[in-house]
């Protein structure tokens, strides 16, 4: 990890509760006017007070109504869920592995995610929208167990540069096997279209699934989260500390699983946010997780659904994918990062 | 030196065993395909006395095909030795550090603009894909160059950046493939992944010149790739403009897995497994491992080929998926056991 680094250059951390507090209030307002937004644009035109009335007088003969609670009201939920989870969980990874570049989109997750569903497109014949997601789900925690796996066994951890390349690695892996049932079974552009979907075709079934997994996530991470702290300063520190580091590391394992899982099971592969978003929270508020995870969750939500609104109006009634958004704004920081470890590796 | 001289004994010897096995695969995919041509049939063909049909099918699609591949295996393990040399990274290759991605891209716009037609063999298509993915294979490069670059670049900060990049093309890449009729979607994703399918005389001498050029060119620079490696302070102090011979050597690679690439698609890990093979067999020196990555990269992608088109009766898997395969967990054993 660099030397820039809070955390690395004098092993104490960073807390700024005022910060946190204006983050997480700023946060949230700014969350519920971008929802609203989410559910106003799109391709039809509804008025805020067709919206409201859509939510709570819902009248089934009223195509705007149908819109409101078919289509844009799970898709702003999704979107705010998805995107806390993912940064949430891209907080624990880099917390747990120390390592500035750990997050859902390079460990391996989507393809893993991409490998289970192209098997059930190609073997299940009525593949139903919960098949799909719990195949997702499976994949997402499969890929990710792998590239940890790597970490394990080799020698000197998962150095930035090690972890990078085996997130490729696996990638590469489950990706070509992907695509090569992907092409035998013709059903490429299914499984693209999933694996690039974002929250566009999401429904209430996802929703449902959804929420309680990461519900369930969101808190086991602020639960632990004082435990990261510590455990980010090094496990020998969190040892001498008196920390079961063995615990910890197996709650937070869980916690990633079950926040990517949920999230990629519902949106595909979205990367970049669990990189980026603890990244500039981690600026704002100070080094200390019990700062860093609420705030995560909250700027998280608030980019995805920001994100969402920007992959639908670019080019309408056309969606841009609204993962190919979040790597837009994710690369160049990506980069920086890159520029940065460079330093003290 | 006597160590000198075992060692280009060994060079002698691994070469042969690997021209041999090269021949002989090279016939194994001449003889294999829904029509079973023996060997006897292939010379009889060849001399003018066997059957025209034997002829057509040899002369028209297995022999292109396998021409291609051996030249796409020695354009690959030389760009992947040269990258591994230049970054000093033996984890190196051009699809890891996103110049395969760059090149993909490319020809995504290409075929995206042109909808329908890129895929008819003998269009015009052919000779304009090469250069369309060269230009991306240079773009993708100069962007890693250029943003790794600070007082001067680091391996570390090329592979990573490299990475980075990958990502940004691959987002565009599935941005413009969404967009494409199912048809042109299928096409474009059996290219991305590595395909030698379309192989006809035309590509062959499309990517001739390039192999021709600058293969000749890399094995001539050996030495600098050797005096690169030892790290950049000795290199300067044994009077090495560094700066000036890594960018060429990079254009070098650049030039060849950018030709391979508009031919035979987003081949992987063939770069990256050929110089780590050579390595294994006849050591670090660069005068010795490209010429023997070279023969190494020619057998795997033929192999891989065999593998492909055999694998599944009735459809063809692409080759580079083929070579992620195998590619792929030996990668993973390096990097645990680096």
């Amino acid at each position: 990890m660099s030397k820039g680094h809070s955390l690395e250059s004098d092993k104490t951390t960073i807390f700024r509760p005022k910060a946190a507090s204006l983050v997480l209030i700023v946060g949230i307002i700014l969350l519920v006017i971008s929802i609203c937004l989410s559910i106003i644009l799109g391709v039809a035109d509804i008025n805020l007070a067709t919206v409201i009335q859509g939510i709570f007088h819902f009248d089934s003969t009223s195509t705007a109504h149908q819109i409101v609670y078919r289509l844009r009201l799970p898709r702003a939920l999704a979107a705010t869920f998805i995107g806390a989870s993912l940064a949430v969980s891209g907080a624990i990874m880099q917390g747990m592995t120390r390592n500035a570049l750990a997050s859902p989109s390079i460990m391996g997750v989507s393809s893993g995610a991409m490998f289970t569903v192209s098997i059930a497109f190609a073997f299940i014949p009525v593949v139903s929208n919960t098949v799909i997601m719990l195949f997702a789900f499976i994949g997402a925690g499969l890929g990710a167990a792998l590239v940890f796996l790597i970490g394990a066994l080799s020698k000197r951890g998962l150095t930035p540069m090690k972890l990078a390349l085996a997130g490729t690695a696996i990638s590469a892996l489950l990706g070509s096997i992907s695509t090569g049932i992907a092409l035998r079974f013709d059903v490429a552009k299914d499984i693209s279209f999933w694996y690039a979907g974002g929250v566009a075709g999401v429904q209430w079934i996802n929703i449902k699934l959804l929420i309680p997994v990461a519900i369930a996530g969101l808190i086991l991470a602020f639960f632990i989260s004082k435990s990261i702290t510590i455990l980010s300063l090094g496990e020998d520190v969190a040892a001498g500390l008196g920390q079961k580091v063995g615990l910890i590391k197996l709650l937070g394992t869980i916690v990633v699983l079950l926040l990517t899982g949920a999230a990629v099971a519902v949106g595909g592969t979205i990367g970049f946010v669990g990189l980026v978003v603890p990244h500039i929270v981690r600026f704002i508020v100070g080094s200390d997780y019990r700062l860093i995870i609420p705030c995560s969750a909250v700027v998280g939500a608030l980019l995805l659904v920001l994100s969402d609104v920007v992959a639908r109006l670019i080019h309408p009634p056309f969606e841009t994918p609204l993962g190919a958004i979040t790597a837009i704004i994710g690369v160049p920081f990506f980069l920086y990062l890159a520029r940065r470890e460079g330093r003290g590796l | 030196m006597p160590s000198t001289k075992l060692s280009n004994r060994k060079l002698l010897m691994v070469s042969t065993i690997l021209i041999v096995a090269i021949v002989f695969v090279f016939f194994l995919s001449l003889n294999m395909g829904t029509i079973k041509i023996s060997p006897i049939e292939i010379i009889e063909a060849f001399t003018g006395k066997g059957s025209t049909q034997n002829f057509n099918i040899l002369y028209n699609f297995r022999l292109p095909r396998s021409v291609i591949a051996i030249l796409i295996g020695i354009g690959m393990a030389i760009a992947g030795a040269i990258l591994q040399g230049v970054s000093r990274n033996s984890l190196a290759d051009p699809g890891i550090i996103g110049i395969n991605s760059g090149a993909g891209f490319a020809v995504i716009l290409y075929i995206f603009f042109i909808q329908g037609s890129s895929f008819q063999a003998g269009s015009l298509s052919v000779y304009i894909m090469p250069f369309f993915a060269l230009a991306g294979a240079l773009v993708a490069a100069a962007l890693i160059y250029i943003i790794a670059w600070k007082d001067g670049v680091t391996p570390v900060r090329l592979v990573l950046v490299g990475i980075g990049i990958n990502a940004a093309f691959g987002a565009l890449i599935i941005i413009f493939q969404l967009m494409m009729d199912p048809r042109d979607f299928t096409q474009a994703t059996i290219w991305l992944s590595g395909s030698i399918w379309s192989a006809s005389w035309s590509y062959v001498l499309a990517l001739l010149p390039w192999i021709l050029v600058l293969v000749p060119i890399a094995m001539f620079k050996f030495q600098s790739i050797n005096l690169l490696q030892l790290g950049d302070n000795l290199a300067k102090g044994l009077g090495v403009s560094i700066e000036r011979e890594r960018g060429l050597l990079l254009l070098i690679a650049v030039g060849l897995s950018g030709a391979c690439v508009s031919v035979g698609g987003g081949i992987s890990f063939l770069g990256l497994l050929a110089p780590h093979l050579a390595r294994m067999l006849v050591g670090p020196k660069h005068q010795r491992l490209l010429p023997v990555a070279a023969l190494i990269g020619a057998l795997l992608l033929l192999t891989s080929d065999i593998i492909a088109k055999s694998l599944m009766v009735g459809s063809e898997i692409p080759v580079g998926l083929v070579l992620s395969c195998l590619g792929a967990p030996y990668f993973i054993y390096l990097l645990i056991r680096e």
